[in-house]
């Protein structure tokens, strides 16, 4: 279970997160909406430690993440996350970056790691590709591989933070199945995305993000079908047209 | 207007004595270069750390490599340093000189080539749970060793041209000390400097293809 209570987050003089409150439950897919700016991605970096926090906490199984005392690395092996810029490691090839991790991170025998590996690629359609450096790959094919890298540590929650907005509108469709297919499987996952018509077809919940503030929560139907708060419409319409 | 007999013969039959010396002068900057590669590693992680005294100690370091003449760093490290009570021989003073130019060029270098790693690739690496000295090794460091492999070969072949200042420092047994003391027994100066020039001269050449055979062995992507 992931718990955010009244989390405050500044860049400067800009106050980014506004107090979210905000709890999701093992086995449940939370997708988030909102304008550019609104807070939404810095939320999934606050959540995995990468960025600090100026008040309020988030706890992930009841650990703080961001107490003094917290092993930071041993959290993230429970928490995968995916950015929008994939970030593959250009001078390892794709099982080498699927390895890595599992290898120096969690200390598994070579062997081990690759049969994990081979595992996770097969399942987001790479099989054939092990041994291709990423910079051979389409953008979709390596966002894949992202993936399965971050999926190659067994974690228990996965974050992707606006993993198809930097991929050419062809190769959407190959992340977003993978992503409907973990979805289905049952990993506890809080996605941003722009993808309205994907949100609402996997999310158990939706939430619209506006200036720092999550203006309001819900089931798919009601956000999309029945939006309460005005800047909700306003963001729906516009990203509609 | 030359008055001067040119006898290749007689300084060719020291080529032997000469390429012994040529062993010397490929040992000195192959050893300089793997310590000042090792040394360059240290100071770029010094200047990563934060910690303003490690990051100004690597800076000094750098500043003067870089900006004073390799002749003085040599001497230093041997004159210098004895003045201080600490001996080193010709051989050492020249490594030492030597890698203490090497450290300094090829840190400046790493720099570089860490600003052309994306910020992104270490955060990937953390959130797969590396920390911040394994996200450097496995993630940063290769790719930074690969940007910088070129400059790299560059300070190997200066490596080799800077063993010649070894013999302000009295270093004889490499190949431009073996030369001057051949030329103090024979006066065959023409002949013996031109025949140095020529081993310099391929030496570096090689090191330069052998440098372009490995980056396309190793860096395949």
């Amino acid at each position: 279970m992931i718990e955010i209570e009244n989390v405050r987050k500044s860049f400067g003089p800009l106050e980014v997160l506004k107090g979210i409150d905000l709890t999701v439950q093992n086995g449940e897919v939370l997708t988030v909406i909102g304008g550019s700016g609104s807070g939404k991605s810095t939320l999934l970096t606050c959540i995995n430690g990468l960025e600090p926090i100026d008040s309020g906490r988030i706890l992930i199984d009841g650990t703080e993440v961001h107490a003094k005392g917290t092993d930071l690395n041993k959290l993230r092996r429970k928490v995968g996350i995916v950015f929008q810029q994939w970030n593959a490691f250009p001078h390892l090839t794709v099982l080498e970056n699927v390895t890595l991790a599992p290898r120096k991170v969690l200390g598994m025998a070579r062997a081990q790691a690759e049969e994990i590996a081979v595992r996770q690629l097969n399942h987001v359609g790479l099989g054939d590709k092990l041994k291709t450096y990423p910079g051979r790959l389409s953008g979709g094919q390596q966002q894949r591989m992202a993936i399965a890298r971050a999926l190659a540590m067994s974690p228990r929650y996965m974050l992707f933070d606006e993993v198809t907005s930097a991929l050419d509108p062809q190769l959407v469709g190959e992340v977003l199945d993978t992503l409907k297919m973990l979805a289905q499987e049952g990993m506890t996952m809080i996605l941003v995305t722009h993808e309205m018509a994907f949100a609402r077809d996997v999310s158990d919940r939706v939430a619209f993000f506006h200036q720092g503030v999550m203006a309001e929560i819900g089931p798919p139907a009601h956000i999309f079908g029945d939006p309460q708060h005005p800047e909700t419409r306003k963001f729906l319409s516009s990203s509609r047209q | 207007m030359f008055n001067y007999t040119f006898q290749w013969k007689q300084a060719m039959a020291r080529l032997p004595q000469m390429l012994d010396g040529a062993l010397v002068t490929m040992q000195i900057a192959l050893l300089s270069m793997l310590l000042g590669i090792l040394l360059a590693v240290v100071l770029t992680m010094f200047r990563l750390s934060g910690i303003r005294v490690l990051a100004g100690f690597t800076k000094t370091w750098v500043e003067i490599a870089r900006n004073t003449p390799a002749l003085f760093q040599i001497y230093m490290a041997h004159f210098g340093v004895a003045s201080l009570g600490i001996y080193l021989n010709p051989f050492l003073s020249l490594l030492v000189g030597i890698t203490f130019n090497n450290a300094g060029y090829l840190a400046e270098n790493f720099r570089g080539a860490l600003k052309a790693i994306p910020d992104t690739q270490t955060r990937a690496a953390r959130s797969l749970g590396l920390g911040a000295v394994g996200a450097f090794r496995h993630v940063v460091l290769p790719q930074m060793l690969r940007i910088s492999f070129l400059p790299m070969t560059n300070q190997m072949v200066w490596a080799i041209l800077m063993t010649s200042l070894g013999v302000t420092v009295g270093m004889n047994t490499d190949l431009y000390g073996v030369t001057q003391d051949l030329n103090a027994l024979t006066f065959r100066t023409f002949e013996l400097f031109a025949i140095a020039a020529v081993i310099f001269y391929v030496i570096t050449k090689v090191i330069t293809l052998g440098a372009r055979l490995i980056a396309a062995r190793l860096f395949r992507y």
